[in-house]
């Protein structure tokens, strides 16, 4: 290659970068002009950074595993323990800081099983079609048929209950939400005039599903991701609550609730304060997938 | 309107039939033994053998499967490990009670999301449309059991105001059954006392479970409604002088309900989910409670059951949804047939 041609490629990359970084600048200036999605943001990542330093910050970390100390069983919230105490005398703010950990590898496992089950599915059936896509659509909707909760709970029931369990029982009926959003979407490209130019060149359609179709299915994907890290966080707590997810010592925040549940009211901070974390996760998870909506992928609502 | 209404029931017909494939999928090709599961946590290997042969385990899977939908068309659930009762009788027994809580909190969460969603959108950025926000993001947010623990610490235990759970006080006489349902049996009986004790124990576990159901519907309410009062039609209605009220509760309100039946479809499924975690906090005597005490006890034929009497019901609301919206839509009749 000559110089010029040399320059011309910087050129066109330095272009492209530029380019990228207005677009980012536009993005961010959508989505920060909305205060909920910027709480959003705020919320999850003040969680994140939780979850990443937890054991570091918190006063008592035996408390996560099983330590026992009698002596302090069931005290108020004090400067010493900042949520109170649990019924073994386990330090509550401890556990619930800890319990961010477990609660966000649960709904990331969750997440990433079903979209790497539902993504390609959805592809298949928006894209591939015929008696397969079929076969996947009505597949897909019988899933959909029966709500999350009561399909986990029987799956769980046949595996056994235990934390893994309830993980892979969720995560198995998670998929259909994703088969369904990348149908649609998968269903509009296709007609698009790239996909029709790429068909012409002679692309093969396995290729033209996995570097055109895909990627530009990733926003929505990205948008249900947001929103699902929350719901199956509070899917899998809900097992928890139930006693069919995560067990003792443990400190997963559903399962936390179940058994401060014994102790109300007087000792309402062994269930009152894992709840709340609960419900500024989801929150933060939902006003984020929101946000992101609005600036990846405006034209579908809700 | 025939042919549509025939399609759509062919269409619940199949999805029965795949549903039944995914119950019987989970019963026998679980990883674990299934006549170990049936047997209990306590059998002997000679007991689990018996209960293979019995069930006809040894047979082969198209064999079993057809069996399996055999009793199960002819009513046959199995039976409970626990108790010894048959599962159809059980499921029987605790579904009006059931059925009572998700009705009544369905109904509460229409009345109220859909006209907060509809004044949300007529008075944007108003204090009620902040408000609507705030019930919106929080409701689905928020853990349907939690709340209700916190509802029972607060307004059961420290103001008293209400029982903390269960469907009637040991004192208050249940009225003689008519249609199972008991708030309805007490009012025809004319048993006062009794109404107003169901009454009583009913509204915080109908207010916990219709609170996210409540927080979506008046989400997509709120959203259609802002879409629907920009269309040419609503502007023009207004130009003829029409007043405000008559244009957004008229004209807008009806196509804005589409989506916002949907969701109150969808909704209503999930509701029959979460009676599993509200019925429990609550001791609501109902199919959730039972499938919940089932799965702890690894008593599995319950379960099941539960599960395939939740997705019958859940299939026939979606076919009320799409009758619902042909009635909303004469487009759509014409389309579909």
């Amino acid at each position: 290659m000559s110089t010029r041609a040399h320059a011309l490629a910087l050129r066109g990359w330095w272009e492209d970068r530029r380019s990228a970084a207005r677009e980012a600048q536009r993005y961010a200036r959508i989505f920060g002009r909305n205060i909920a999605s910027v709480a959003g943001l705020g919320l999850v990542m003040a969680f994140i950074a939780i979850a990443v330093i937890g054991p570091w910050i918190v006063p008592y970390p035996e408390d996560a595993t099983g330590a026992v100390h009698l002596d302090r069983k069931l005290q108020a919230p004090s400067r010493a323990h900042w949520f109170g105490t649990d019924e073994v005398g386990d330090d509550v703010y401890t556990r619930v800081v800890l319990g961010t950990r477990v609660s966000f590898q649960i709904g990331l496992v969750i997440t990433v099983i079903a979209a790497l089950i539902g993504v390609p599915l959805g592809v298949v059936a928006g894209y591939v079609g015929g008696m397969v896509g079929e076969v996947v659509l009505r597949v897909t909707d019988v899933f959909l048929a029966v709500p999350a909760l009561v399909l986990a709970v029987a799956v769980v029931s046949a595996l056994g209950s235990g934390i893994v369990n309830a993980v892979i029982a969720i995560a198995l009926v998670w998929w259909p939400g994703y088969v369904r959003l990348v149908h649609g979407k998968a269903l509009a490209i296709t007609q698009e005039s790239y996909v029709e130019a790429a068909r012409a060149v002679g692309m093969g359609r396995a290729r033209i599903a996995f570097v055109h179709v895909l990627p530009n299915c990733l926003s929505p994907i990205l948008v249900k991701a947001s929103m699902d890290m929350g719901t199956a966080i509070l899917t899998a707590a809900s097992l928890g609550f139930i006693g069919l997810g995560a067990q003792p010592p443990n400190p997963e925040w559903g399962a936390m609730i179940s058994h401060g549940r014994n102790y109300l009211p007087t000792w309402w901070w062994y269930s009152a304060f894992p709840g709340l974390a609960i419900y500024l996760t989801v929150l933060g998870f939902n006003l984020l997938g929101d946000g992101l909506r609005d600036v990846l992928d405006p034209k579908s609502r809700l | 309107m025939k042919t549509y209404f025939a399609a759509r029931l062919a269409l619940v017909g199949v999805m029965l039939f795949g549903l039944l494939c995914i119950t019987f999928a989970i019963t026998y090709l679980v990883p674990g033994d299934p006549a170990r599961l049936a047997a209990g946590p306590d059998a002997t290997d000679d007991m689990v053998r018996t209960l293979r042969a019995q069930y006809g385990l040894d047979r082969p899977l198209a064999v079993q499967f057809t069996t399996y939908v055999g009793g199960l068309l002819h009513g046959d659930l199995g039976r409970s490990l626990r108790s010894r009762n048959d599962v159809r009788d059980d499921l029987v027994r605790f579904f009006p009670n059931t059925f009572e809580l998700v009705t009544l909190s369905l109904l509460l969460a229409v009345v109220l999301g859909v006209p907060l969603g509809m004044l949300a959108a007529a008075h944007r950025d108003t204090w009620i449309d902040h408000l609507a926000r705030v019930v919106s993001v929080s409701g689905v947010a928020v853990p349907a059991f939690w709340l209700g623990l916190m509802l029972q610490l607060l307004i059961a235990l420290d103001l008293g105001w209400l029982p903390l759970g269960g469907r009637l006080n040991l004192t208050t006489p249940p009225p003689a059954p008519i249609t199972h349902v008991l708030l309805l049996d007490a009012l025809l009986r004319g048993q006062w006392a009794t109404f107003a004790d169901a009454f009583r124990h009913a509204v915080l576990p109908v207010v916990t479970l219709c609170f996210p159901a409540l927080a979506s519907i008046l989400r997509v309410n709120r959203a259609e409604m802002i879409e629907t009062l920009r269309q040419d039609y609503v502007v023009s209605a207004r130009a003829q002088g029409i007043s405000n009220f008559r244009v957004v509760t008229k004209y807008a309100l009806r196509n804005a309900m589409i989506p916002t039946l949907t969701m109150i479809g969808l909704r209503y499924g999930w509701m029959l989910g979460g009676t599993l975690l509200v019925e429990s906090v609550f001791d609501w005597p109902g199919i959730g409670l039972y499938a919940v005490n089932s799965a702890l006890s690894s008593d599995f034929l319950p379960v099941m059951g539960v599960t395939l009497l939740i997705g019958v019901n859940f299939m026939l609301a979606n076919l009320l949804v799409d009758l619902g919206y042909a009635w909303l839509d004469p487009r759509l009749r014409r389309t579909a047939s």
